[in-house]
């Protein structure tokens, strides 16, 4: 017997897709001949382990998923047990040490302030750019419109025709159609459009803009726009680690562009405690993109980057747009529901950009 | 509940972590741990729990509580040994039950699931991926074959083959050795 047919055999007699008289006869053949039946018990063996990995693993993946949004929820007191025990515990190892340490870190600090100082002078003449793109050339305003006229040939909606004259980045906080992305992107914008990654326009609004943290939301008005499920990130109300590695989605092109780097400050430009200052490469176009941890969480939004500086940028911390929320809630009575399970923990990059890239929008306007 | 946590049901999930979690968390605080130490204790407890349910010989002869206690008292001494940070005075005050066996089960198939991703690791691309999707994601063979660019379902299905077939062997060479 050939060997694949066998291994056929075996599977469809576990899932039970035999039909009985199949069955009896693959029964009698493993009964009669011990090789067979040696091959059957081996690869069931085999089979067996490979599912419960599979089993075992998507169940840890709920599992993440609860204890996130449990621990978005705060139901354990997250805060207050952390520090104490972390303090506490840390204070009764390492008592010698810390005595030692702070009395070094008291020298250097000494030493070291008159030069920080100098340096930040210079500092001062620095400019940050809002990071949307706003000279789109001739050349993509030509391949727009043929894609305009190649995608009204084909798509049923009728597409708002008009010419944008600025691109930048936004995703979905809640799949009924609230996009997070910039206040400086909407700001003087009449029309605002936003397109998905397979094309598909639709026309937004924005319902909050705050210059201050720099913050907006749209809402998608568009007819057309069907309520997406699933959003596979989660937005946590901490702050973020210095050091962690993170990445982003967002549109400098008129592709979806990927980009890596690491959480440089707790702070942003400044000081301003609002925001981070990662280290990422990004271009106009980037603004309002998400700024996403290993674990899938958004720790920020992309805002602006300073002019004089390499790979300086900053990005508003997520836990501002709770602040947002809660201000649409007041003001308009409007309840935006951000997702509470991430289903990205755990996942290879690819992956998890994979199941990102539908949720990321290319916001455009004129 | 234990049914529906061996279906993997999130509600399940959630419904166990909120009665429990905080009585674990407090027991490994109180024994030299962290919060986030106690996150992963509690997952681990909550996966061997998952396994006993599916095995569906499980007869819960106390409480939940003082199981998920008892197994994850078990897992934190573990990891303070392992640590060197043993603390001989650890903290009992809540009732405890012996959990030997499902330590050991546990402990065997942790490794035999090692064996498995390592030998997933090993066959390389596009075996692991093709693998993957078939029996992990339940994809159809006509869905495989038109994601990994195969003309037919019958083409992707004898690649399959060929990729288990050395998934098997590694498998089994390591298992082997292990023994």
């Amino acid at each position: 017997m050939d060997e694949n047919l066998l291994l056929d055999a075996i599977e469809r007699y576990r899932s039970g897709q035999m039909d009985e008289a199949e069955k009896l006869f693959f029964e009698e053949l493993r009964k009669n001949n011990a090789d067979i039946d040696q091959v059957v018990s081996e690869h069931s063996f085999f089979l067996d382990q490979l599912e419960n990995l599979s089993e075992q693993k998507s169940f840890r993946q709920n599992l993440k998923g609860v204890e996130n949004k449990l621990r978005g929820e705060g139901v354990f007191s997250e805060n207050d047990g952390q520090r104490k025990s972390k303090v506490v515990y840390l204070w009764n190892r390492y008592r010698r040490t810390i005595a030692v340490a702070a009395a070094i870190a008291g020298l250097i600090s000494f030493t070291t302030a008159t030069v920080i100082s100098k340096y930040s002078e210079n500092k001062k003449a620095a400019v940050i750019t809002p990071l949307v793109d706003n000279k789109l050339n001739q050349f993509e305003h030509k391949l727009n419109q043929i894609e305009h006229k190649l995608n009204d040939a084909t798509a049923l909606p009728v597409k708002p025709k008009f010419e944008a004259n600025f691109r930048a980045t936004g995703f979905l906080a809640d799949g009924s159609g609230y996009i997070i992305t910039n206040a400086h992107v909407v700001q003087n914008a009449k029309n605002i459009i936003v397109e998905n990654k397979k094309g598909d326009q639709f026309s937004a609004q924005p319902i909050y803009s705050n210059t201050v943290t720099d913050l907006a939301i749209l809402k998608i008005t568009d007819t057309a726009f069907k309520k997406v499920n699933g959003l596979p990130y989660t937005f946590p109300k901490t702050t973020a680690e210095l050091a962690e590695p993170i990445f982003t989605l967002g549109y400098p092109r008129e592709e979806v562009v990927y980009g890596e780097g690491y959480l440089s400050a707790k702070s942003g430009y400044y000081g301003d405690t609002a925001s981070y200052q990662i280290s990422i490469s990004v271009n106009p176009g980037n603004s309002g993109g998400p700024v996403i941890d290993k674990d899938g969480e958004v720790i920020g939004i992309i805002s602006s980057k300073e002019t004089n500086a390499d790979g300086v940028v900053f990005a508003i911390k997520s836990k501002n747009i709770y602040t947002a929320l809660k201000e649409i809630k007041k003001d308009k009575d409007i309840t935006i529901k951000l997702p509470t399970v991430n289903s990205l923990r755990d996942l290879d990059r690819v992956k998890q950009i994979k199941k990102l890239e539908d949720f990321v929008f290319k916001v455009k306007g004129n | 509940m234990l049914t529906g946590l061996a279906a993997n049901d999130t509600n399940a999930i959630e419904t166990i972590y909120r009665e429990n979690f905080a009585t674990i968390r407090s027991f490994i605080i109180k024994n030299n741990g962290f919060p986030d130490d106690a996150y992963d204790i509690f997952q681990e407890a909550m996966i061997v729990l998952f396994e006993k349910a599916k095995s569906g010989s499980f007869n819960l002869s106390c409480q939940l509580q003082t199981y998920l206690y008892s197994i994850c008292r078990r897992l934190w001494l573990k990891k303070l040994q392992k640590q060197n940070r043993y603390n001989p005075s650890i903290e009992t005050i809540e009732e405890i039950v012996p959990v030997e066996d499902e330590m050991e089960l546990h402990e065997k198939k942790d490794k035999d699931f090692l064996l498995m991703e390592g030998a997933l690791k090993k066959i390389g691309e596009p075996c692991k991926s093709l693998l993957e999707a078939f029996y992990m994601e339940k994809k159809s063979m006509p869905e495989i074959a038109s994601a990994f660019g195969y003309t037919n379902a019958d083409n992707a299905k004898t690649q399959k083959y060929k990729c288990l077939v050395r998934l098997k062997k590694l498998f089994f060479a390591q298992y082997k050795n292990k023994e």
